[in-house]
């Protein structure tokens, strides 16, 4: 049948299993809304800005593990997607932005609203497709989204001028397509897993270390029995956090900059490190010269571009991870003995563990007059379900419900841990609650992020999207104020906010419901009351103004270095 | 350590492929000494000849990267003496009095060819591997380079073995 390429792309998007997007409407897409009319399977969020829209596609696709997909016109709506598609980029994660673009003859002209996107976003993207040609369509669009998902997945840009969203063509869906420059390899070698078996039957001083591609991988099952069956303690990154439930015994809870004192000791003391889809990024190992001095190094990865790129590797696995996790669990389950003997060897070194563990806890000093962050945090983990899905922005508060937050399960926690985006926790959550309207979706933010896309709260109410906000307020860019307390004798250029905002007034003002409080003593009730509450609620902690994420490793010092009170 | 790399890239005859492998190239911090592309008797395939330099890790990164692009079908990777490589330069150089006899005998030596001559200058086209370039520009830049042309390497391998495309 003859349809115009609006259509076709709509089509095209429904054979995709797309149910939900985030857009905005404009000149270069006016054809393509049209047509949505038409369309009644595809549900449409309208953001009031398009990078919330770009970040709830992408909160939704880190809370389902589908593709998320955003639209955006051409020239400044294009443009304002930018800061979400490199988001996505840095954690790998599946998107596809459909930007229109200015009538074909009319590229390179300069013309009214006209931007080289795919110029502008080739080093944040996965890949890009510009359509020239409306019988294309169904076929770049299924590339598109095969390309986003697969391997080590990522954002696709879909550039769609207007004339060719106007002009007529067959719709026929390609029943297979081929992409010869693009074989992603997910079977892990088996040779390699049965090197690798050897090597982690034979250590002493074993850690687990899992990045965010366990969770991207729907792997963490995996993972966790693996952990179990070995004894092998397990550290995870920032955003490998969910991927093994941190209330474990096994649990070294999160490395880093500011991971956990025993997980950093452990890295530092192990003699052998399971790297499972992490990148050893310069957060996660401080000074490359003194990293894991004694340890050998296994690193799964379904990119083969992440191994060796930071650090050296004795045994690199190319492959799924999930892939290459169930391969290790069967050759497990021929060394029942081994598996004995090997738990004996590790005696020592888990006694070891226990003693970092205790002697440093992750903790804070609790204050009666004053709210401190980290006891809203354990507050809110306590008060919520099992399940609950966690977006936080970026700066302390992110480091804090990293800490004190505990993550049970896989994508419950919805960060951006790669670019460090401010303004991204707000539109995430809404995402996410959008595809999963009867969960709990809370989302913690600072004072500053809060602001940079405050206006999706207009959105959550529309679309009765429940989500709780927190915002742990100190009136200041807590995170820079910080590093300027420790490094810069206390110089707080430009990070005190001075004018007070009235959040309470400001949600309300929204249409959302508006909570506060600066008594320890009324943190409980504050929580209750919203997680009761049927719609959007920002709570707002005036917190202890000058509290700071610790431990701490310096940037440019090594994993064991940690200031742990200053 | 630092030793220079030629690698082939055999890419899809597409718009903005070049875009996206020496943007790959710059954004990464990677040396370009040079860069070819070309058809090939496929017409949708591109070769590019890449002329780069950098230690095992980078040389090992920088393929990698290569072959993570979508529109990337095959890298090869020439070490050691795999390849045969080649190079065109366009030469003018200033050729008075005495110096046209010694011009015209260096071309002879390496079996260049003049291409264009004028009362005060020579064209020469030389061709052969990039070390020969660099021999032959050598002798000729005393007696005065007005201008050059290098293409930068071309590289095919060595043996009965060849590449579709
Ligand atoms: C878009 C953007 N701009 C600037 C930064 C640098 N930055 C990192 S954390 C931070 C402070 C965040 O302050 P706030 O949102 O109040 O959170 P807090 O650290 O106080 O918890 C800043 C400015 C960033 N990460 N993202």
């Amino acid at each position: 049948m003859k349809m115009n390429g609006a259509r076709i792309l709509l089509e095209s998007l429904k054979r995709e299993g797309v149910d939900l997007v985030f857009g905005y409407p404009g000149g270069t897409v006016i054809n393509l809304y049209d047509e949505l009319m038409n369309v009644r399977e595809i549900r449409h969020i309208l953001p009031r800005h398009e990078q919330g829209g770009t970040h709830a596609a992408d909160g939704y696709a880190r809370a389902t593990g589908k593709v998320g997909v955003a639209i955006a016109t051409s020239g400044p709506g294009a443009t304002n997607t930018v800061t979400g598609i490199a988001t996505a980029y840095m954690d790998s994660i599946p998107m596809v932005v459909i930007c229109g673009q200015v009538p074909t003859p009319l590229i390179g002209n300069d013309a009214f609203q006209e931007v080289d996107m795919i110029g502008i976003t080739r080093p944040i993207t996965k890949h890009s497709f510009l359509i020239r040609n409306p019988k294309d369509i169904p076929t770049i669009v299924r590339k598109a989204f095969y390309i986003a998902r697969s391997g080590r997945p990522g954002p696709v840009l879909i550039d769609f001028p207007k004339d060719v969203q106007i002009a007529q063509a067959e719709f026929k869906w390609p029943e297979t397509i081929d992409i010869r420059g693009y074989k992603p390899n997910l079977e892990g070698h088996p040779r390699q897993v049965e090197k690798a078996i050897t090597m982690m039957m034979a250590a002493r001083r074993p850690v687990m270390y899992v990045g965010g591609g366990v969770i991207l991988a729907n792997a963490a099952e995996e993972l966790t029995q693996l952990a179990r069956r070995l004894q092998f303690p397990v550290t995870t990154t920032l955003m490998g956090l969910g991927s093994f439930p941190e209330n474990d015994p096994l649990a070294l809870k999160m490395l880093g900059m500011h991971g956990a004192y025993a997980a950093n000791m452990a890295m530092t003391n192990s003699d052998l490190i399971l790297a499972v889809g992490a990148r050893f990024d310069d957060r996660v190992t401080g000074k490359i010269a003194t990293f894991a001095p004694h340890a050998k190094i296994i690193h799964i990865d379904v990119d083969p571009t992440s191994i060796r790129k930071n650090v050296r590797v004795d045994l690199p696995i190319v492959g799924d991870t999930r892939d290459v996790l169930i391969k290790m669990l069967a050759e497990l389950d021929k060394q029942a003995d081994g598996i004995k003997q090997l738990h004996k060897n590790l005696t020592a070194w888990h006694e070891d563990v226990t003693g970092w563990k205790t002697k440093h806890p992750i903790g804070y000093k609790q204050s009666t007059t004053t709210i401190k962050p980290q006891y809203v945090i354990q507050k809110l983990r306590e008060l919520s379900n099992d399940d609950a899905i966690m977006a936080t922005d970026v700066g302390q508060h992110q480091m804090w419900a990293a800490q004190f937050f505990e993550f049970h399960q896989p994508r419950t926690l919805l960060t951006s841990g790669g670019l460090g985006t401010m303004g991204f926790g707000l539109p995430a959550a809404m995402g996410a609650q959008a595809a999963f309207p009867k969960r709990q979706v809370l989302c913690v933010c600072g004072d500053g992020g809060v602001q940079m896309n405050i206006q999706e709260l207009a959105t959550m109410v529309q679309n009765r999207l429940p989500v709780k906000i927190v915002i742990l307020n100190n009136n200041f860019l807590g995170m820079v104020r910080q590093w300027q307390e420790l490094f810069f004798d206390k110089r707080y250029s430009q990070t005190c906010m001075e004018l007070p905002i009235d959040f309470v007034k400001l949600a309300e003002a929204y249409g959302a419901k508006g909570l506060r409080t600066e008594k320890p003593g009324e943190v409980e009730q504050v929580i209750k009351e919203a997680l009761a509450y049927n719609g959007p609620v920002v709570m707002e902690f005036k917190i202890a103004r000058e509290e700071k994420v610790l431990p701490m490793v310096p940037a440019g010092a090594s994993l064991n270095e940690m200031v742990l009170n200053a | 350590m630092h030793h220079s790399h030629t690698i082939s890239v055999l890419v899809e005859n597409e718009f903005g492929v070049l875009a996206r492998v020496s943007g790959l190239f710059s954004g990464r911090g990677f040396n370009i000494d040079s860069l070819t592309v070309a058809p090939t008797n496929e017409e949708s395939l591109s070769r590019m000849t890449i002329v780069t330099r950098g230690d095992e890790n980078v040389l090992e990164q920088i393929t990698k990267q290569l072959n993570k692009l979508v529109d990337v079908i095959k890298v090869i990777d020439f070490s050691d003496d795999s390849a045969i490589e080649r190079e065109m330069a366009l030469i003018k150089v200033t050729a008075e009095d005495e110096s046209r006899a010694e011009v015209l005998r260096i071309v002879d030596i390496f079996r260049a060819k003049i291409i264009d001559v004028t009362p005060k200058s020579y064209t020469i086209e030389a061709t052969g591997a990039p070390l020969k370039i660099d021999a032959i520009l050598e002798l000729l830049r005393p007696l005065g380079l007005k201008e050059l042309v290098r293409t930068g390497a071309v590289a095919i391998g060595r043996g009965a073995r060849g590449w579709k495309g």
